[in-house]
């Protein structure tokens, strides 16, 4: 038996072809989740009310504090017991992308605060509604600068899917288990697996880069 | 000759004509004209247990030009940020144009203005600030036309035409795609000056707008002040250290001291002959610097 076999590279493609499409799917949908809610939660950590903030900073704190996996089983293994059904790839996807959210919303929030108080006071001074000066004065120089840190979190996700393995969802790692098991020979799946990641982290960093270089250079910022 | 015909005409038509005739034009003019622009009635401003601005009272009249000098911490900053809404008052009211700004009338009683009373008396300020404050993402143009177009509801085009004419008043038309940062200082200060003329208000607040300016390019923005001193209608409200503008300048000079007006007048006379002693202390300080 050789260490490498190219026969099965061929035969475990199509597996793992599946598996990969899943893994975007899941990984993009998760991230789209967690930048909108994760802006949704850092705007209403800037909420005047204390005890609206206060409560929304506490949920991120305990979301962050928690691992992702026990959040997964609880929404899918614990919600049946109280009759609340939620399907894998609803819960799996859901989850990965609030507990993401909570990461996300602090990014957002560093970036708001690093806009200068100045910003505020001349939109106050033109006398621009609260909505405006979110949407075209405060956010447009609030995010360009934290797209990289996004970005970091972005090919985080995607190295987490596996994760959701542990929910039956066939993503790639899982489809590249069950084929090792069927062929009694793991090598080269795995290793393509891992090499896919790698390409595809790489590819994903490369993108978040220029979008980060456009943003900047479309908002005139340094 | 024929005016009071005319009256009698519209009166004819409805009420509107008919308020005109109950109360005559010249009346209600000099009622509009002898009520200040700006009133601090009482006013006091703390920050927790330290008082930035004890019941300050003071009236400025429309078209009036009022320069406000005083050492770091006299509160004279304030004054414009109160004014501007940026700072919340802990007592008195601030009257703008005949209504209350930080109050409004509710059963005949004051209550605290909100949001929406807030924003309508306020569109009758504008401000400048020390640090110009421009949008760094937008143009000169388009830090012009932002607030005209989505608070006034100008459309674009209208709004176009008005920053660019701002823009050729303070001297800047062939600047008006660059973004600030290709700006000298003293060039973003005339476009701060023009993007909150663009609103057309009718009190405009200077906050130190020299400050940061290196001492080359002051001269460009107080000549754009100058200007619009001489060709508008607009009361102004000036915090600076340019004795020399404010003497010629203004119609009346402030001495802040402690949160307090120590004195006030005419600037020759204040400049020229200080009556208070902390007045006579700081002016000679600020001279022996220069």
């Amino acid at each position: 038996m050789s260490i490498w076999d190219w026969s099965y590279v061929w035969e475990a493609w199509p597996y793992l072809y599946r598996g990969a499409i899943v893994t975007i799917q899941a990984t993009v949908l998760s991230f789209v989740i967690a930048v909108v809610l994760g802006l949704i939660v850092a705007l209403i950590r800037q909420s005047p009310n204390r005890y609206v903030s206060t409560t929304m900073t506490e949920l991120v704190e305990f979301i962050r504090s928690t691992p992702l996996l026990l959040q997964v089983f609880f929404v899918y293994f614990v919600g049946p017991q109280f009759g609340i059904l939620i399907p894998a790839w609803t819960a799996g996807i859901g989850m990965l992308g609030i507990h993401y959210a909570a990461y996300c919303s602090e990014v957002f929030r560093a970036g708001i605060l690093a806009v200068e108080e100045g910003q505020w006071e001349a939109c106050t001074a033109l006398n621009l509604s609260r909505m405006r000066t979110w949407r075209t004065i405060i956010l447009p120089q609030a995010i360009p600068p934290i797209v990289p840190a996004l970005g970091n979190y972005f090919v985080g996700m995607f190295k987490e899917t596996p994760i959701l393995a542990a929910i039956a969802i066939l993503e790639m790692l899982q489809q590249a288990k069950i084929f090792g098991a069927n062929n009694y020979r793991y090598t080269e799946a795995i290793v393509m697996v891992g090499f896919f990641f790698l390409v595809f982290s790489l590819v994903a960093s490369a993108i978040v880069q220029s979008v980060s270089i456009w943003l900047n250079r479309r908002y005139r910022l340094q | 000759m024929n005016e009071p015909m005319l009256r009698f005409e519209n009166a004819a038509k409805g009420d509107e004509g008919l308020t005109v005739l109950d109360k005559p034009d010249t009346a209600c003019n000099d009622k509009v004209m002898n009520e200040p622009m700006v009133r601090f009635e009482n006013v006091t401003k703390r920050y927790g247990s330290l008082t930035v601005l004890d019941e300050l009272n003071l009236d400025i009249a429309r078209n009036e030009k009022v320069c406000i000098i005083g050492p770091s911490g006299s509160g004279k900053t304030t004054v414009l940020r109160m004014l501007m809404t940026l700072e919340q008052i802990q007592g008195g009211v601030i009257w703008v144009d005949g209504e209350p700004l930080t109050h409004m009338q509710e059963n005949g009683q004051m209550v605290p203005a909100n949001d929406r009373h807030l924003r309508r008396v306020r569109s009758k300020i504008g401000m400048v600030f020390q640090h110009f404050n421009l949008f760094p993402h937008m143009t000169a143009l388009q830090n012009c036309m932002e607030a005209p177009v989505s608070v006034l509801g100008l459309p674009k085009k209208e709004a176009e035409a008005r920053a660019s004419e701002l823009l050729d008043m303070v001297g800047l038309g062939d600047k008006r795609n660059h973004f600030p940062i290709q700006l000298s200082g003293g060039q973003k200060q005339r476009v701060a000056i023009a993007r909150a003329l663009a609103m057309r208000p009718k009190v405009m607040l200077f906050d130190e707008v020299t400050s940061a300016l290196d001492p080359e390019l002051i001269g460009e923005v107080l000549n754009v002040i100058r200007k619009l001193g001489a060709e508008h209608d607009l009361t102004m409200l000036m915090v600076t250290h340019q004795m020399g503008f404010a003497k010629e300048f203004s119609d009346r000079v402030c001495f802040f001291y402690g949160g307090k007006i120590v004195e006030q007048g005419p600037p020759d006379q204040l400049l020229g002959n200080p009556q208070n002693e902390r007045t006579r202390q700081f002016l000679s300080a600020v001279l022996e610097a220069r």
